[in-house]
């Protein structure tokens, strides 16, 4: 089936991302990371609205690929911040939240 | 006449709406891309008003061939009319009743639907907005030509053509708007842009807040024009002017729902057109650049008051009876009455030349609202024409002193005088439009004002004739003073920069015009006052080897200017019976317009006008050389000596304490009851209800307290799970590392147990 095919896709790159967030130590690769799980979600949104034969979905994945948008741009400028301060974006060596 | 019937109308007249979009079109370019561009935009900017004017040019050239065309297949009278209409008075004017109406061509699409209404833009042209396209085209044309020398090096030089690009782009898409909702659009824009040319230098604080005042006096009016639209579409369902015009004519109209409307309306008008009492935002509208306030004041920004109320006129026409003989007052005419006479009387104590002519403005804009008032619709109109160009011409004219003359100052008590000699051309254009500002014969401001006054002598309004007439009086004479200030008499500091043989002044203004003082120091020693100002050097070079007149570019305006303000009265001048701005512009009477009646000119009923105007500027001279002049005279001082005078001058500088009045008074009565009705219900209401809760709670909480809290609550549930959480805490304190893939890690992981445990129920 061809919505299998995507949602395997969506799935695969998901598992990507999920990975990307949990195992990478720089902060511009977790975000990299994010927008990848962003996108498999858009995947799967496109692919349920073909299969439904409504726009709906594809309503969602554009205004999600404009949150996505504004939010990487608010992510940059954190790390940019961050870099600022600590001249470094390990996200290992970050821990002011720590309990 | 059919609908149809536009697709013939010729290419200038079916794509009059091109006019506002090239502007705006060139307003985006020069925002976009102005600052790259050799001329830093204004080129972009002065070539689309040259398009647009062309454009105008053509579309009033094909308008005139409409009406003639019309005419001429009417058959009868056209060999009468003759070539150049100088037979027409043989036609006796009880004829024109019976003329065809012709057709305005109207296109219109959709812009936006919203609930089922649609909102369209397009165009709707007919005389009054052919006529004031041209104008409107012709004047900014001219104007962005003077500000290309008037604003050079200007730090916001680009913004500032932006926004006069703009600007003329709100005024031309009000000006053919097609509905009233366009016309709003078009009315806004030019709020916007008034506020952005009136605040140009908003580096000092007076200028900013004259633009505040500007644009938050006029939006007091626009809640009106708000109110109109909404009530007109309400009653009626249609946005269209035409059907409007139409619905409005029609006699089974309620004319309550007129009578609103139109109140409504002009009060946006008001507003607008700085009619009184809102007029205190004209004068200071004097704090933008020059050629803004040449634009502002004479083709656009408060000509599209008197613009709506001449567009929507069967509105105001039914809705305040003026046709009625013997009713003699209506709210257009008293409030253009006492306009006339109130900023008149302002102009009299002004010592800055652009506020002389602001006041001076706003009291013409009087006679226009008067005369649409009176029922002299086409004379008012005719006003708009003549005004445009004479008002446009002194405010550049002032402009040009101020540049070239006086440094920079505006004010003509303490630096001009004597500037006759010195710039001839500014001078004789400066002449030549204050005689058509009074109406002297052979102005053209006299083929327009005297229509107006002789017209509500016609048409019934007594009073209001004899307001028309005080008002020439007084125009006349306030003239005679500003042009005696300014042109006449000794040069007085900056003017006096370059007059090395009035020694005496320097130390006269050396005390009160330290600025000035050292401009005559500079004189005397460089015997170059220009050379001696840097930032004058470039610009202050003498033109066509006349020593002191201005540069090329300010003066090629002001000839232009000049001679229409001679010339465009001849395009309607009663006495000579060619009455070419009548049959092109004026919308006969039909089912679309009311029916207009002329009053017959002889020179006889504009003997008195004539005769006033005479006795202001004779009276006015004697006057000014008395307190002026270099002779000893009584009258020196007199409002400091006289206490009845003093306390008028007074009341006139204080611009008849009509900003006291709405700042202190008006503002206060209404923000100040209201902080204080709410202190009150803060204090006492609210408070009390407060204070009550609070001791009701208090009472239950100290036997809650007593009883449940210390026995059951503290034993139990507090301390035992106080101890429950800190052994979870701890428990769980390693899990908040502070970091973030942890947090990624446990959040999906969470995420993914959820997963399952949905798919597992669901299965």
């Amino acid at each position: 089936m061809l919505i299998n095919n995507f949602l395997l896709l969506g799935a695969v790159l998901f598992c990507i991302g999920v990975y990307g967030v949990i195992a990478r130590k720089n902060a511009v690769m977790v975000l990299m990371s994010i927008e990848l799980i962003l996108n498999s979600v858009n995947i799967n949104l496109l692919a349920f609205s073909m299969l439904h034969g409504n726009v709906d979905g594809n309503t969602f994945a554009l205004y999600i690929i404009a949150v996505a948008a504004a939010e990487v741009g608010v992510g940059l400028a954190m790390v940019l911040l961050i870099y600022r301060n600590r001249k470094s974006i390990s996200l290992d060596e970050l821990s002011e939240m720590k309990g | 006449m059919l609908a149809h019937e536009h697709e013939a109308a010729g290419w200038f007249l079916e794509h009059a709406w091109l006019i506002p979009v090239i502007p705006a079109v060139a307003f985006a370019i020069i925002i976009g891309f102005g600052k790259k561009l050799p001329m830093k935009g204004s080129e972009v900017g002065i070539a689309s008003m040259l398009a647009s004017l062309v454009l105008a040019v053509g579309t009033t050239w094909q308008w005139v061939q409409r009406v003639d065309a019309v005419h001429g297949s009417e058959g009868e009278g056209a060999l009468a009319r003759g070539v150049f209409g100088f037979a027409r008075g043989l036609v006796p004017r009880a004829a024109e009743g019976g003329e065809p109406y012709v057709e305005p061509v109207i296109r219109s699409w959709t812009w936006w639907q919203s609930g089922g209404i649609e909102f369209g833009l397009g165009q709707h042209i007919d005389g009054l907005a052919v006529m004031l396209l041209l104008l409107v085209t012709f004047i900014s044309t001219l104007v962005q030509v003077f500000s290309l020398e008037y604003v050079r090096g200007d730090r916001r030089y680009t913004h500032f053509f932006a926004s006069l690009t703009l600007f003329s782009a709100g005024m031309l898409a009000m000006v053919l708007a097609e509905n009233t909702v366009q016309l709003i659009l078009g009315w806004e824009i030019m709020g916007l842009c008034s506020f952005m040319l009136i605040g140009h230098w908003w580096e000092e604080q007076a200028n900013s807040r004259a633009a505040l005042k500007a644009f938050f006096t006029v939006r007091v009016g626009d809640m009106g024009l708000l109110v109109g639209v909404a009530i007109l579409f309400g009653a009626f369902g249609t946005f269209s002017i035409q059907e409007t015009s139409r619905i409005a004519m029609d006699p089974a109209t309620s004319q309550t729902v007129l009578l609103w409307a139109s109140v409504a309306l002009f009060i946006a008008c008001i507003g607008k057109s700085g009619q009184f009492p809102l007029h205190t935002w004209l004068p200071d509208a004097m704090a933008g650049p020059t050629p803004v306030s040449s634009l502002l004041h004479s083709s656009t920004m408060v000509v599209a008051g008197v613009f709506l109320v001449a567009r929507l006129y069967p509105v105001f026409y039914n809705g305040f009876d003026i046709a009625q003989n013997g009713n003699s007052a209506n709210l257009i005419a008293i409030i253009g009455g006492i306009t006339i006479i109130i900023a008149a009387g302002l102009a009299f104590v002004q010592n800055d030349i652009k506020k002389v002519l602001a006041y001076s403005t706003v009291s013409q804009l009087g006679y226009m609202m008067m005369g649409l008032g009176v029922g002299a619709w086409t004379p008012a109109v005719f006003h708009i024409f003549t005004h445009a160009f004479f008002k446009c011409c002194l405010f550049l004219c002032a402009g040009s002193i101020s540049h070239t003359a006086s440094h920079h100052s505006f004010d003509m008590k303490k630096d001009m005088g004597g500037l006759l000699r010195r710039m001839p051309i500014t001078a004789g254009a400066w002449m030549v439009s204050t005689l058509a500002l009074c109406g002297v014969p052979f102005f053209s401001g006299f083929f327009s004002k005297d229509e107006i006054i002789d017209n509500a002598d016609h048409n019934g309004y007594k009073v209001f004739f004899i307001v028309g007439l005080i008002g020439a009086f007084m125009t006349t004479a306030y003239m005679t003073r500003a042009t005696y200030l300014t042109f006449f008499g000794t040069p007085r500091g900056a003017a006096a920069g370059e007059h090395h043989d009035e020694h005496g002044h320097a130390d006269v203004h050396a005390d009160a015009h330290d600025a000035h003082a050292d401009v005559h120091a500079d004189a005397h020693a460089g015997h170059d006052v220009h050379g001696a100002h840097d930032d004058h050097a470039s610009h202050g070079k003498p033109a066509f080897g006349i020593a002191g007149e201005s540069p090329i570019l300010l003066v090629f305006p002001l000839i232009v200017l000049g001679f229409l303000a001679v010339v465009s009265g001849y395009i309607n001048a009663a006495p000579f019976h060619i009455e070419k701005f009548l049959e092109w512009v004026e919308p006969r009477a039909s089912e679309f317009a009311p029916k207009i009646d002329h009053a017959v000119f002889t020179w006889a009923k504009a003997a008195p006008s004539i005769i006033l105007v005479v006795l202001g500027f004779v009276i006015s001279l004697a006057l000014c050389k008395a307190v002026f002049g270099e002779a000893d005279s009584k009258l020196k001082g007199l409002t400091q000596r006289n206490r009845v005078l003093g306390a008028g001058h007074r009341f006139l500088v204080n611009k008849y304490y009509l900003d006291d009045l709405y700042e202190k008074v008006i503002v206060h009565a209404v923000a100040y009851p209201i902080a204080q009705a709410a202190y009150w219900v803060n204090q006492h209401v609210l408070d009390g209800i407060v204070n009550a809760f609070g001791k009701g709670g208090r009472r239950t909480g100290e036997w809650v307290y007593k009883y449940v809290d210390q026995g059951a609550i503290d034993g139990l549930a507090v301390n035992g799970s106080g101890k429950a959480a800190r052994g979870t805490g701890g428990a769980l304190r390693p899990l908040q590392s502070g970091k973030v893939n942890q947090y990624g890690a446990l959040l999906f992981g969470a995420a993914a147990i959820g997963a399952l445990v949905l798919v597992i129920v669901n299965i």
